[in-house]
């Protein structure tokens, strides 16, 4: 199994069925660890009894159940849904660069989540009813969701996406979420304030199982529409009107994609706030080892995305335990760097 | 049978293409020809419904207007003049795009013939980024034939659309595409390229469409078509014909000046650095 750079001339690759049983097994790995460390000292042997059947005192059962499981799955379905949107992002933008949360998808997904929390108040008591605890997802992904048509709108026209344009609209798309965010912030109550805090820290803690319910729903729709959108995706790597020759209706693709992406970005932001370059690592790293075929990038990337988030949350809470490091910080640290050395070696590719 | 009934396309202010109207066969290969911005391209892309145009378009009697995707991507396939390819996608891993898209998505042998027909076998686990220029638009052409591997379908003839499909390519490959071309209308299919090569359209055409200035100057056979006064008309330059027994004439410009009738102006160099 050799890698090779767009540079080089042939590519192996990884069986799939030999990177489906790796990914697998790093995921089950990661997350026992993940449940089986913690301040509160429920540790692996009482996790592996707990797992045989064995009793649990009641405090290490509380601790599993409502503490570390919740925690758990919320990391997987937020990292799921991050490298998710970050795989269609990149196949419907046709470029390795488009990360939602550098295009100011994230942004948009955060404004629309601060407008459900500080303008929530004034929908008719009805309609706040219907929606509930859905009201911050829904907002978000509906804001993801015009953020990343606009961002389709000026960065692309179809034939190829320019690098530098994409990522400055992304810069003009997060600047100006960002300030209609800061209005938002000014005119809220104390009570919003607290709520907006503790939102904004990008975050897996406090994760309950109520949160997993509100985001569950939008991250679920999406994965399950993703894998029909792979060929389609496949297709549209080579341009909009050869997709279109190839049998592919473009405009319900754009769409769908559009639709997931922004319910998976918005769903993960509205529970954890922005966690950065997911997004952009995961896609970026699978394409290395499977190639881009979308058939297997997109549950392989879910799968490693769910995985890796976990690892960042695992760290993020043991570094400086008993206090925690927010996990944006573990994430940006392994990110950032990837995304320059991408970005360096997309300019020496011309743009490819 | 492509039926192209009186087609008007305006981009802007100004008119691409006035009235045309023709009939391709299949069996056949048509060649669209005429100078830079005549209207070929556009012609080819109103076919595909990529412009609106005003008129009839009708593929194997079906309005293409009105056809789904889906339904066209097994009646025929597009090689267009460039294609970008984003991400490192493999050779073979394109054309097995072209596969999936027609009717032969259970053939994979066809992903090897397709390449072997294009003399690029050995190069299928290649990045398709690091293929040549001609390569890659040989690669794309293996694509496209995967699509309508057999060129007569349940359906009907099948189409292969070509926009230029050697301007990248060396004499030998050059020869080796029109023979593919020629050979997938003999074995049934219809094939429409725009050329600019009035030698190869000579060659290997059935009928020849020439385009000046957006309207149908001329169409029939290559023999009746390229005439001399019709080509020094619409490329603006001395033309002299070479009749070569068996393979048909040959045309060889002689000079670019003096410009004919306000066709191409004399080359003015005027560079201010």
């Amino acid at each position: 199994m050799t890698v090779s750079l767009s540079s080089g001339v042939i590519i192996a690759r990884c069986s799939p069925a030999r990177l489906t049983f790796g990914l697998v097994g790093f995921l089950l790995l990661a997350s026992l660890l993940s449940l089986s460390t913690g301040a509160a000292g429920l540790g692996p042997g009482e996790l592996l009894r707990a797992l045989l059947g064995e009793g649990l005192s009641a405090r290490d059962r509380v601790v599993l159940y409502d503490i570390r499981l919740p925690r758990l799955a919320l990391g997987l379905a937020v990292g799921a849904a991050l490298a998710l949107s970050g795989v269609l992002l990149q196949g419907l933008f046709r470029n390795p660069l488009a990360d939602p949360g550098i295009v100011g998808v994230s942004a948009g997904a955060g404004l629309g989540a601060v407008l459900a929390i500080v303008l929530g108040g004034l929908l008719p008591a009805g309609l706040a009813a219907i929606f509930g605890t859905w009201l911050v997802p829904v907002a978000a992904g509906l804001g993801g969701w015009a953020t990343t048509l606009l961002l389709y709108r000026v960065a692309t026209n179809g034939r190829r996406t320019e690098v530098a344009t994409m990522l400055l609209a992304g810069i003009a798309l997060s600047a100006l979420a960002g300030a209609a965010t800061g209005v938002l912030t000014y005119i809220a109550d104390d009570r919003q304030l607290r709520d907006l805090t503790f939102w904004g820290m990008g975050s897996l803690a406090g994760a309950t199982w109520t949160k997993l319910a509100a985001a569950a729903p939008l991250i679920g729709f999406a994965l399950l529409l993703a894998p029909r959108l792979a060929r389609g995706l496949n297709a549209l790597a080579l341009g909009e009107a050869q997709a279109a020759h190839m049998g592919t209706d473009v405009q319900r693709l754009k769409r769908l994609a559009i639709f997931a992406t922004a319910a998976a970005a918005g769903a993960s932001v509205a529970v954890s706030g922005g966690i950065g370059f997911i997004g952009l690592v995961v896609p970026h790293l699978l394409r290395q080892v499977q190639g881009p075929d979308h058939r297997r990038l997109l549950p392989n990337a879910a799968m490693l995305g769910g995985a890796l988030l976990v690892l960042a949350d695992l760290v993020s809470r043991s570094i400086v335990a008993p206090a925690e490091l927010p996990i944006g910080i573990i994430t940006a640290l392994i990110g950032a760097p990837v995304f320059l050395w991408m970005l360096l070696h997309n300019l020496h590719l011309r743009g490819r | 049978m492509l039926e192209i009934q009186d087609l008007h396309i305006r981009l802007g202010r100004r008119s691409v293409l006035e009235g045309v109207s023709l009939q391709a066969r299949a069996g056949e290969v048509l060649a669209i020809c005429g100078a830079n911005g005549a209207g070929k391209s556009t012609l080819l892309k109103a076919v595909l419904g990529e412009v609106p145009a005003l008129g009839l378009v009708r593929l194997n009697g079906l309005d293409v207007a009105r056809c789904g995707a889906a339904e066209l991507a097994r009646t025929r396939a597009v090689l267009p003049q460039e294609t970008e390819v984003a991400f490192t996608f493999t050779l073979g891993e394109i054309v097995a795009m072209g596969l999936e898209a027609g009717d032969f998505f259970d053939r994979p042998d066809v992903r090897t013939l397709a390449l072997q027909a294009v003399g690029l076998a050995e190069r299928e686990g290649d990045a398709f980024h690091s293929l040549s220029g001609g390569e890659r638009q040989r690669g794309h052409l293996a694509r496209v034939m995967a699509q309508v591997w057999e060129p007569v379908g349940p359906q009907g003839p099948r189409w292969l659309l070509l926009d230029e499909p050697v301007s990248s390519l060396d004499l030998g490959h050059q020869l080796q595409v029109m023979r593919l071309a020629r050979g997938f209308a003999d074995a049934g299919g219809g094939v429409v390229a725009v050329m600019h090569d009035l030698n190869l359209s000579a060659m290997f055409s059935d009928s020849v469409a020439f385009l000046i200035d957006g309207r149908l100057a001329a169409h029939g056979a290559p023999s009746e078509v390229l005439q001399t006064d019709l080509l020094e008309r619409a490329y603006g330059c001395r033309i002299t014909p070479d009749r070569i027994p068996a393979t048909g004439p040959w045309f060889l410009p002689q000079t670019c000046e003096p410009p004919l009738g306000g066709g191409v102006p004399g080359m003015v160099m005027s560079r201010s650095y």
